[in-house]
């Protein structure tokens, strides 16, 4: 929409009116954000009323000489994050937030400590063990308990948000897909919605189905892959192996649908750089119905061995009251019983026409964060076989540049972690001036530290798995 | 017990053979192949489009070291001159050989005879991933399943850099991580070897000019084997080492 049709309020009334759409109108915040105006700072907040598909936005203006305000998350417990990266980043001062330091720049400051003669702390990272990505853990145990995990990020910061408004569009297109490099789909998908909005244009019906096709083949390998790495942490090594190798056939069909693995090069604002053959589809339907097939089993055998469930269940627990709380998004919000899926509530694309039924479970375990994977990848196999059969024909790629001046594009897309948002701002050129990302993980991260409360220091790998959070996507 | 067998029985054996019979399918973009005899007059385009740079023209020459396969320029060339072909062998040992020019390249040659004779039939490798966006590293857990089966080499990624006798180096190293990753390096025993796995711990990839990273591995330490890609394709990947332990025929 144009910048000046955004509703612009006073300070007070804005405040009240995010907390308010949040707790009397079972709102949430997407996002929160600021742009300097020289002597002024506008800030922008979005909230989305997730039962009526709405989206809310309105601006503010702080005043440069005098960049404070008393803070949301007293009250909105869900702003935390975010009142922390305005700080950071453009030092707006919250007044009266409980945990005020930065979340990516780099001086870590105190961490939270529990005091006691019993009290140990456990500093872990930011190279771990394993092949996977830095951030930093302070645990605050008793015995074997854990009382608190703070957790620090900023390792993987790269300055994307700042390297967008410079960049060309085919280098913006190269970064969006290295925001998170196993969410290269989603964000691309949503970069290219956010650039098709401000220029006004739509994409042919094909290439809007061979995206889902995409979007849906990142999910399964991402979901399978991380069943695998739970079964490796429980020491049930037979499921480890087959779902291991399992993500490999999805990323394979990932491969010859894109070129790449991992779906690079694929989504770009105006459609998709390739089809698909006709051999090709009937191709994917015979192997993604073996797929299926190989699925179910290992997946039964998985979800039926008591020495898995016994360490699943009860272990890592988020109520849904928390997870309102917290604001969380994606399959761990769903697995607490929060029914949000931007695919059902604010659908784009082919899942305007059709799209996979939502998942929801109710205990908030390690075991529903698991289970709910294997049934988000049975609802996609049937989803994409139903739909690879119903593909139109169509060229699948027209330009799409010329962008609307002044105005603020929102852009979201249900990834396998749950809802990315990007947020485009133009300026009365038509370039961008202001590129906003939020990965589902800058939700998700204090769901896990709040999973661990009360739990074990051995249950650190099951929880972390079963939200397996990004880093990158945080960092950016 | 039943379930478990009957499982293991329908998988079946599934490790892929090294080298792999036959290349891989298309659309997958492995290394191109240029022909400057193709070009137009004074035509620039396929540089101008290029995302990271890696291309110059005149005559046509690509850095695989910046080249992310993003195939924009192969989309703007209307003389054919940039193909990517299936062939997914990318590994150098100096940077200088990633400049491709027309259809050759030299790969990676082994390590000198000292840290050949330690390294050759058993190597542990650190990986640290210090920026990026975790696509290597994904590649590089990849390379454990049961269809690559990195082990059956004698090469195996451990936990502890002193258990170690080389890093392998992700992302473009950000100025958070870099003092994580010298640290990291130092406590690596020596004689030690570094790779650096993909483009951006090449030259800093999509990430390189920002003020937040150091533009590659080199910032930190010396590079002993350069993979390309982004990310590399685990066969890249595979290929990259055991070239460096001298156990692959040449071309």
């Amino acid at each position: 929409m144009a910048l000046h049709e955004i509703p612009e309020i006073d300070f007070i009334s804005w405040r009240r009116w995010i907390i308010e759409s949040c707790q009397l109108a079972k709102g949430r915040v997407i996002s929160l954000l600021a742009e300097d105006h020289g002597d002024r700072m506008r800030l922008y907040g979005l909230l989305g009323i997730d039962d009526r598909g709405e989206l809310r936005l309105a601006g503010t203006d702080l005043m440069k000489n005098d960049l404070r305000y008393p803070s949301l998350t007293p009250d909105l417990p869900e702003a935390h994050w975010f009142e922390r990266e305005l700080y950071e980043q453009h030092n707006i001062l919250p007044e009266g937030h409980p945990w005020l330091k930065p979340i990516r720049r780099g001086d870590y400051a105190p961490f939270y400590r529990v005091e006691g003669e019993e009290i140990h702390e456990v500093a872990v990272g930011p190279v771990h063990a394993g092949i996977i990505e830095p951030g930093h853990f302070r645990f605050q145990c008793h015995g074997e308990k854990v009382f608190h995990l703070e957790i620090q990020l900023g390792y993987q910061h790269r300055g994307i948000e700042t390297m967008f408004p410079k960049a060309n569009p085919s280098r913006q297109a190269v970064l969006a897909e290295s925001i998170a490099g196993d969410t290269v789909v989603g964000h691309a998908l949503c970069y290219a919605h956010a650039m098709e909005g401000l220029a006004d244009k739509s994409v042919s019906v094909r290439a809007k189905e061979l995206r889902v096709v995409a979007l849906e083949l990142e999910r399964m390998a991402n979901h399978v892959g991380d069943l695998g790495m739970l079964s490796s942490d429980v020491g049930f090594l037979p499921a480890s192996a087959y779902f291991g190798r399992l993500r490999g056939e999805f990323l394979n069909l990932l491969m010859e649908l894109t070129g790449n693995r991992y779906g690079r090069s694929f989504i770009r604002p105006g459609g998709t750089l390739l089809d698909l053959s006709k051999e090709k589809i009937l191709d994917f339907w015979k192997r993604l119905e073996k797929s299926e097939q190989e699925f179910r089993d290992v997946s039964d055998l998985f979800f039926s061995e008591t020495s898995v469930l016994a360490r699943f269940e009860q272990t890592g627990v988020i109520s849904a009251e928390l997870a309102r709380t917290l604001g969380l998004v994606g399959f761990p919000a769903r697995a607490s019983g929060i029914g949000h899926d931007v695919r059902s509530d604010y659908p784009i694309g082919a899942y305007r026409v059709h799209k996979p039924p939502m998942v929801r479970l109710t205990t908030g375990d390690v075991y529903a964060r698991a289970r709910i994977r294997s049934l988000e990848v049975k609802r996609s196999l049937e989803f994409l076989k139903e739909g690879l059969k119903a593909l139109t024909v169509e060229k699948t790629f027209l330009p799409c540049d010329r962008f609307k001046f002044s105005s603020l594009v929102v852009s979201l897309v249900e990834g396998w972690r749950g809802e990315i948002v990007h947020i485009a701002i133009t300026d009365s050129s038509g370039k961008i001036r202001l590129f906003k990302i939020i990965d589902p993980s800058f939700h998700n991260w204090q769901g896990l530290q709040m999973a661990m409360r009360d739990g074990q220091i051995s249950d650190f790998p099951l929880c972390n798995k079963s939200f397996n959070l990004s880093y990158a996507g945080h960092d950016l | 017990m039943w379930d478990i067998l009957k499982n293991r029985w329908r998988q079946g054996y599934r490790t892929q053979t090294f080298p792999p019979r036959g290349s891989l399918p298309p659309p997958f973009r492995g290394r191109p192949a240029m022909d400057s005899r193709k070009c137009a007059d004074d035509c620039r385009r396929c540089a101008e489009v290029c995302p990271t740079d890696a291309i110059s023209t005149d005559p046509l020459r690509i850095d695989l070291g910046r080249c992310l396969f993003c195939q924009e320029c192969v989309r703007v060339c209307s003389g054919g001159a940039i193909a990517f072909s299936q062939d997914y062998r990318l590994a150098t040992r100096c940077e200088k050989d990633l400049v491709l020019e027309g259809d050759k390249m030299r790969l990676a040659q082994a390590l000198e005879k000292k840290r050949l004779r330690l390294f050759k039939c058993s190597l542990k490798l650190r990986v640290v991933c210090a920026g990026g966006c975790n696509g290597c590293d994904l590649e590089l857990q990849a390379l454990n399943n049961v269809v690559f089966d990195l082990s059956r080499f004698g090469i195996q990624f451990v936990a502890s850099p002193r258990h170690a006798d080389g890093l392998i180096i992700t992302g473009p190293v950000t100025v958070n991580m870099k003092l994580a990753l010298a640290k990291t390096y130092e406590a690596v025993p020596d004689p030690k070897i570094v790779i650096a796995v993909g483009a951006c711990a090449i030259s800093g990839g999509p990430f390189e000019g920002s003020d937040k990273v150091l533009n590659g591995a080199h910032s930190v330490a010396p590079v002993d084997l350069f993979i390309a890609g982004c990310p590399p394709h685990p066969l890249t990947i595979l290929d990259g080492l055991l070239r460096l332990l001298g156990r692959m025929k040449e071309g």
